[in-house]
């Protein structure tokens, strides 16, 4: 399964973002996005998301089959805002979205060890800090399987302990043949390539 | 879709979900009517059915602005959004709907008899207007499932939402309250203005929800 992006352009409000992004990424591969704020990291990774019209180009899923047919299927999306509601518990959250999203793939508590967050999923989700929020969505890309990751700031928050956890999850998501594509200013510990996104890029 | 359904659900039931907000404001509107209106007990009968219809009405438009915006504000809109190959945008706004009209309407419709009784309305006319209360209020939380999903990047959209949402309820109102007092004044025929409502209530349950799908998928920043 290949990701491939041909000639994206992105515009915010009527201004062009960016334009003339192309990449291809086969199984296994991983793509940084990096640059200064206002370079269109976030709306590079709506536009593959699906969640923003591109201004031009195009970005598809090849040999996805039946089951992927295009990125917004295949793709989770985490970005900046951690799709969980502070009235339910962490494991409620989670359950939910792992029979909405289809394709089950870890248990719910199985995904909070993962994350480190094995004894608080009876807690409501607002009383938790920023990075066991943060670490609560991560959590969300286990519990039901998409071969793309699009991450945009995923370790935004996260102690260096819980940045190393998340990088081997990262990790093991490549080995089994996933796609990652993460806009960051820190470090992911991500091997692959980076795309590099100046302000007002053309 | 089963595990939206509850969720949603469970939301309007936890703090802050205002699933009882409703049931208040109704209570609070007619209850004050024979305030305003005065105790004549033949008066208050003969516009009782149209005051709860109002009230309801009025009330199933209170949470109405939140449907979408909860969701767009954690995120959670876009993962939905994104799942349009699975779960079809607006089978998932259909369900949402129906959630919302479970948990914040389907209350109204239940305290509905009780507050009949404030309105001086023999069991037949309560009972009927109870009854078309139950089969019209989905066609509102549809309607304004539309207003809301145009008025979601609105912060403060819910007065929008009301005014957007009114001129297409007018019609549930009419056919409504004229079921209503079908249902106690002799001659005039009780079936035909209630298979009408139903009639709405089906139409909005398939063209809200697509609208609504439609504003959701361009609203997206």
């Amino acid at each position: 399964m290949r990701l491939i992006a041909e000639g994206l352009a992105g515009e915010r409000g009527g201004e062009p973002v960016f334009s003339g992004v192309s990449f291809a990424l086969g199984a296994g591969e991983a793509l940084t996005i990096t640059g200064p704020n206002g370079a269109g990291k976030s709306t590079l990774l709506r536009v593959l998301a699906g969640l923003l019209p591109a201004a031009a180009g195009a970005a598809r899923i090849e040999g996805g089959g039946a089951d992927w047919p295009d990125v917004a299927a295949a793709a989770h999306y985490l970005g900046h805002q951690n799709a969980m509601k502070t009235a339910l518990t962490v494991t409620e959250n989670l359950a939910f979205w792992r029979d909405f999203l289809g394709e089950p793939h870890c248990e719910v508590d199985e995904a909070l060890e993962m994350v480190g967050l094995g004894d608080i999923g009876h807690l409501p989700f607002g009383y938790l800090s920023t990075g066991q929020r943060r670490r609560a969505a991560i959590a969300r890309l286990l519990v039901s399987y998409r071969p793309v990751w699009l991450l945009d700031e995923p370790t935004a928050g996260l102690d260096k302990a819980s940045e190393a956890q998340f990088s081997a999850l990262m990790g093991a998501h490549l080995e089994d043949g996933g796609i990652i594509v993460a806009a960051t200013h820190l470090p992911l510990g991500l091997a692959g390539a980076e795309l590099r996104m100046a302000e007002g890029a053309r | 879709m089963l595990a939206l359904y509850l969720r949603d659900i469970r939301l309007s039931t936890r703090a802050g979900g205002g699933a009882l907000t409703g049931v208040i404001f109704f209570l609070a509107v007619i209850a004050v009517v024979p305030f305003g209106v005065g105790p004549d007990l033949a008066l208050l009968a003969r516009i009782g059915p149209a005051i709860l219809w109002i009230g309801a009405l009025l009330a199933a438009l209170l949470g109405l602005d939140r449907l979408f915006q909860a969701d767009r504000e954690d995120g959670s809109l876009d993962l939905m959004l994104m799942a349009g190959a699975r779960h079809m945008t607006a089978f998932t706004v259909f369900v949402k709907c129906l959630a919302h009209w479970t948990g914040a309407v389907l209350p109204l419709v239940v305290a509905s008899p009780l507050l009949a009784l404030f309105m001086n309305l023999d069991p037949v006319a309560a009972g009927a207007t109870t009854l078309t209360l139950a089969v019209g209020t989905p066609a509102l939380a549809f309607i304004g499932a539309a207003g809301a999903a145009v008025a979601v990047a609105l912060p403060r959209g819910g007065v929008l939402v009301s005014v957007l949402v009114l001129p297409l309820a007018i019609p549930v109102l009419i056919f409504g309250v004229s079921a209503s007092y079908a249902a106690v004044a002799e001659p005039d025929p009780f079936l035909p203005p209630f298979l009408i409502l139903t009639a709405l209530t089906l139409f909005f349950a398939v063209v809200g929800p697509a609208a609504a799908a439609l504003a959701l998928r361009w609203a997206g920043d």
